[in-house]
């Protein structure tokens, strides 16, 4: 016997939620950007934080040198 | 009713868990194949420049960035984890079924699919010793339109299995086969070719490293996967929310 079907749980997408959704997505996208692709520029570390990470990258699958 | 925050936050923590196994997986697989092929560069290195500058001591050593490894994949994994559940919030809905899990799981294989498998056959990884310097940002920019035309052709092939489905099951299947593979064939025709691998870098230990790659890629999305089924499946079924 199938199961029964259910009502999805999420909330529904107001403005206040897309704006909370996009602010996320934006910080997120900021964090894989430190770790695959910044050259000190965000992180003002020099290049430690990139040269720390270069393995993680190259296995990342993310062009590097 | 879920907030937006557990969602969020559940995806946050699946991420950094899946990131801590990528990250094992890629130093018991990837770690040795790093190692040879920094070996066979500074071999090299060694052959050209024997005009003897003394060799820069590097920033990191490399048991740092062995360290480092599992820093990269961790954060990459928590990134990647908030972007699946602010997806799984915003795409909920249009995912046609009523189990949670199963919804989860349908969205990261096509995460997989999109974002891994589809820049992974037009450039494939590499390990160091490979690649022109000087091409970074044109091989950076060419990864980076790989990874969102991945994304657009599963969203084609989603697209027309959906528009094929009044025509039965198999036509369903065709044509999200279909929206996919021509989506990635043409993008593939259209990008360009690039091959920085020197004549003499051991093919073997190329793909070992490619699949070693893949592979930690493939355990991270996995784990967000099935990590996140697991961890946003629990609440509904307590809520009763049955029809």
């Amino acid at each position: 016997m199938a199961a029964p079907a259910r009502t999805v749980a999420v909330p529904a997408i107001s403005p206040k939620l897309l704006a909370a959704a996009l602010l996320s997505v934006g910080v997120l996208l900021l964090l894989a950007y430190l770790v695959g692709f910044d050259q000190g520029a965000v992180s003002r570390s020099g290049m430690y934080l990139h040269e720390l990470m270069h393995d993680g990258r190259h296995l990342l699958g993310v062009p590097c040198h | 009713m879920r907030t937006f925050g557990s969602l969020l936050v559940r995806g946050l923590i699946v991420g950094l868990f899946a990131g801590l196994l990528a990250g094992t997986f890629a130093y018991v697989m990837g770690e040795p194949r790093v190692d040879a092929a920094i070996a066979i560069e500074e071999a090299g290195a060694a052959h050209s420049h024997d005009h003897g500058h003394e060799e820069e001591a590097p920033l990191v050593s490399r048991e740092g960035q062995k360290v480092g490894l599992f820093l990269a994949t961790s954060l990459y994994g928590v990134a990647l984890g908030g972007l699946f559940a602010v997806g799984f919030t915003l795409l909920r809905r249009k995912l046609r079924t009523g189990n949670d899990a199963h919804a989860a799981l349908g969205l990261a294989a096509a995460g997989f699919v999109g974002i891994v498998l589809v820049p992974f056959f037009k450039y494939p990884p590499n390990p160091p010793a490979v690649g022109d310097p000087d091409t970074i940002t044109k091989r950076t920019v060419t990864y980076l339109l790989t990874l969102v035309i991945g994304l657009l052709a599963v969203w084609a092939g989603v697209a027309l299995s959906r528009w094929a489905e009044r025509y039965g099951e198999v036509a369903r299947l065709a044509g999200g086969v279909v929206g996919l593979v021509a989506t990635v064939v043409a993008a593939y025709l259209i990008l360009p070719r690039i091959n920085e691998v020197p004549e003499a870098f051991p093919a073997t230990l190329l793909w070992q490293f490619r699949f070693a790659s893949l592979g930690t890629q493939a355990t991270l999305w996995l784990l967000l996967g099935f990590g996140y089924a697991a961890a946003v499946d629990r609440r509904p079924a307590r809520e009763k929310v049955t029809v």
